[in-house]
């Protein structure tokens, strides 16, 4: 079955590498994706979307992802600005990096829509700031999707941090990853 | 080895296994990164021997690509979009002069207005070159067909493009069975040019032709190009037997035995118009995909054997002809010619809008009845448009 990923962001956060990476993680995990990105012109700071599909068999479509099962928003400033959460699928996930609740980002009705435990909050600028230091919310993300969905191990994410980035820049990131997947585990532990 | 990688860095890396001796690098979306790896490919020792040259524009790639080609050396360049064009004048020496040269096409629309996105104007455009033109519709088909368009440029002495859609496969990262340098190696003997410059050797080449034998040049080019129509499925063959996997061929049909409509199409749109096949077949829609790998040479033969009598025909455009038409359409009226074979032209994804299974089935739905048709055209946009030219419609 294709499980399909929306990434929103905005230029130089790194949304295209998130997407490259969920399915790097996904192919070594003996699935089948494909991630590409929205093909705008990319300029620092305006809106990026990028996609990423995981399937049990080989993937064919190239048509973007219209009605994600998650979507992942590395920037909580496009909340009101893009309709992030366009044709969500009414089981799907939504991942914020955020250190605000839902109340104050405005999603109460969007998460109470949702099955329980499919939307998590994750303060993966944050994590990153400490791991990394810099601001760069990827690697936490995607710790956090796979704590989420079930998609991906983290050992998968783990593996396509270490093989994309140089070995400093990679632990940090898996440090942020790991730190992310902790803290949504936790989460849906505390909610069950 | 089976690897998830970006578009173009599983054409660059197969590109480097196919030995090029010479490289000649021009920048433009969204070819650029194919370029920018093999750099890095030639720096690194990786591809080596290869002269890597930067030049001053695309003019200057395919001048470069000739010169290189007829001193003897495996020349390939890449472009897309508005580069193609500025190449166009020595396009037609490559071609004329017989030179085997290989060109990755990132198809991108042209401009004017400016527009970086996907679509197949750009080669589409050059279709008279005298090049051959391979569509791919995946990663592994593009890094494929350049294995075996070296092949077949050399053993026909003619440049071969090989289309790959911009963005949509060069930007994807996608699963590729990444071809062995010993299976290329296997696949690809070293070129050994039917002649060439050499400075103990003078020889003249590209002499001035007049009336008198010019027809027969043009004539001789169009008989080395048929000839591709036999040569690349036996290379086909050939891949399937080296690589272990399918080589592409001249068109590939996708269930389309017992369709009663099928759709025409080049490129990455095929596997979105494959899945509506599924999608449609699992509600007793029968229906069926024709896809067109080789458009020049256009394998007639081959089109017309995949296609029966009073099937039903939606030839999908990713160009078309202003005040005339679609490209490809002419093209597979001519295959059908003699059968019943109604045909309308959808014109869609211009400029990289999206063609989706959703905007298909419902055209499929309620197939209109003239024979030109533009996907999702936006009725109100044309609407105001002409009411702001003045009611000139």
């Amino acid at each position: 079955v294709v499980f399909q990923i929306r990434v929103h962001g905005r230029g130089g956060q790194g949304v295209v590498t998130a997407a490259e990476l969920l399915s790097v993680a996904a192919f070594s995990q003996g699935r089948h994706a494909q991630a590409f990105p929205s093909f705008g012109s990319e300029r620092t700071g305006a809106p990026v979307v990028a996609f990423c599909r995981i399937d049990d068999a080989p993937i064919r479509l190239h048509e973007p992802i219209l009605d994600p099962d998650a979507v992942i928003v590395q920037d909580p400033t496009l909340l009101g600005q893009v309709d992030v959460f366009a044709g969500l699928r009414p089981y799907g996930y939504v991942l914020v990096n955020s250190t605000r609740s839902w109340a104050e980002l405005g999603l109460t009705d969007l998460v109470r829509g949702l099955p329980a435990g499919h939307a998590r909050i994750v303060p993966a600028t944050a994590l990153a700031l400490t791991h990394v230091h810099r601001p760069v919310p990827n690697a936490a993300l995607l710790g956090g999707f796979a704590a989420l969905t079930g998609q991906l191990s983290l050992a998968a994410v783990e593996q396509a941090i270490a093989a994309r980035f140089p070995s400093r820049v990679a632990a940090g990131n898996i440090e942020a990853a790991r730190s992310a997947f902790g803290l949504v585990t936790d989460q849906i532990g505390a909610s069950r | 080895m089976r690897r998830q990688l970006e578009g173009f860095r599983a054409v660059a890396l197969t590109v480097a296994r196919c030995r090029p001796e010479v490289v000649c690098a021009y920048p433009i979306s969204p070819q650029t990164h194919i370029v920018e790896a093999l750099a890095e490919l030639v720096r690194s020792g990786e591809l080596s021997p290869c002269e890597y040259l930067n030049v001053e524009s695309e003019f200057a790639a395919m001048s470069v690509a000739i010169g290189a080609s007829a001193t003897g050396a495996r020349a390939y360049t890449a472009t897309a979009s508005q580069g193609l064009l500025f190449m166009a004048e020595a396009l037609y020496n490559a071609s004329g002069l017989g030179l085997p040269i290989v060109m990755t096409v990132a198809n991108r629309a042209i401009g004017a207005p400016i527009n970086i996105w996907n679509d197949h104007s750009d080669a589409m455009s050059q279709r008279d070159s005298g090049w051959i033109q391979l569509y791919a519709q995946s990663n592994q088909e593009a890094a494929d067909l350049h294995i075996l368009a070296f092949r077949l440029a050399e053993q026909l002495s003619t440049p071969v493009m090989v289309c790959m859609d911009g963005f949509v496969l060069t930007h994807a990262v996608e699963e590729v069975e990444l071809a062995e340098p010993s299976q290329v190696d296997a696949y690809l003997p070293p070129y050994e040019p039917r002649q060439m410059l050499d400075p103990a050797h003078p020889i003249s080449i590209g002499a001035m032709v007049g009336p008198e034998a010019f027809l027969e040049v043009r004539y001789l080019a169009h008989r080395t190009q048929l000839r591709a129509l036999e040569v690349i499925p036996v290379l086909a063959a050939e891949f399937g037997e080296v690589f272990g996997r399918p080589g592409p061929g001249l068109v590939s049909p996708y269930r389309t035995e017992d369709a009663d409509l099928v759709i025409v199409a080049l490129g990455s749109v095929l596997g979105t118009v494959q899945d509506l096949v599924d999608e449609l077949r699992a509600d007793d829609v029968r229906i069926g995909a024709l896809g067109i790998t080789a458009f020049r040479p256009f394998p007639v033969g081959a089109v017309r054997a995949a296609l029966t009598d009073g099937q039903r025909l939606v030839v999908l455009e990713r160009a078309f002809s202003v005040g005339g038409g679609g490209i490809v359409t002419p093209d597979v009226t001519a295959a059908v010619s003699g059968m019943d074979c109604p045909l309308t032209t959808v014109v869609a994804g211009l400029g990289g809008r999206p063609v989706t299974r959703a905007s298909l089935r419902c055209l499929l739905a309620d197939l209109p009845s003239e024979p030109l048709v533009f996907l999702d055209l936006d009725e109100a946009v044309v609407a105001k448009e002409l009411a702001r030219a003045g009611g000139v419609s």
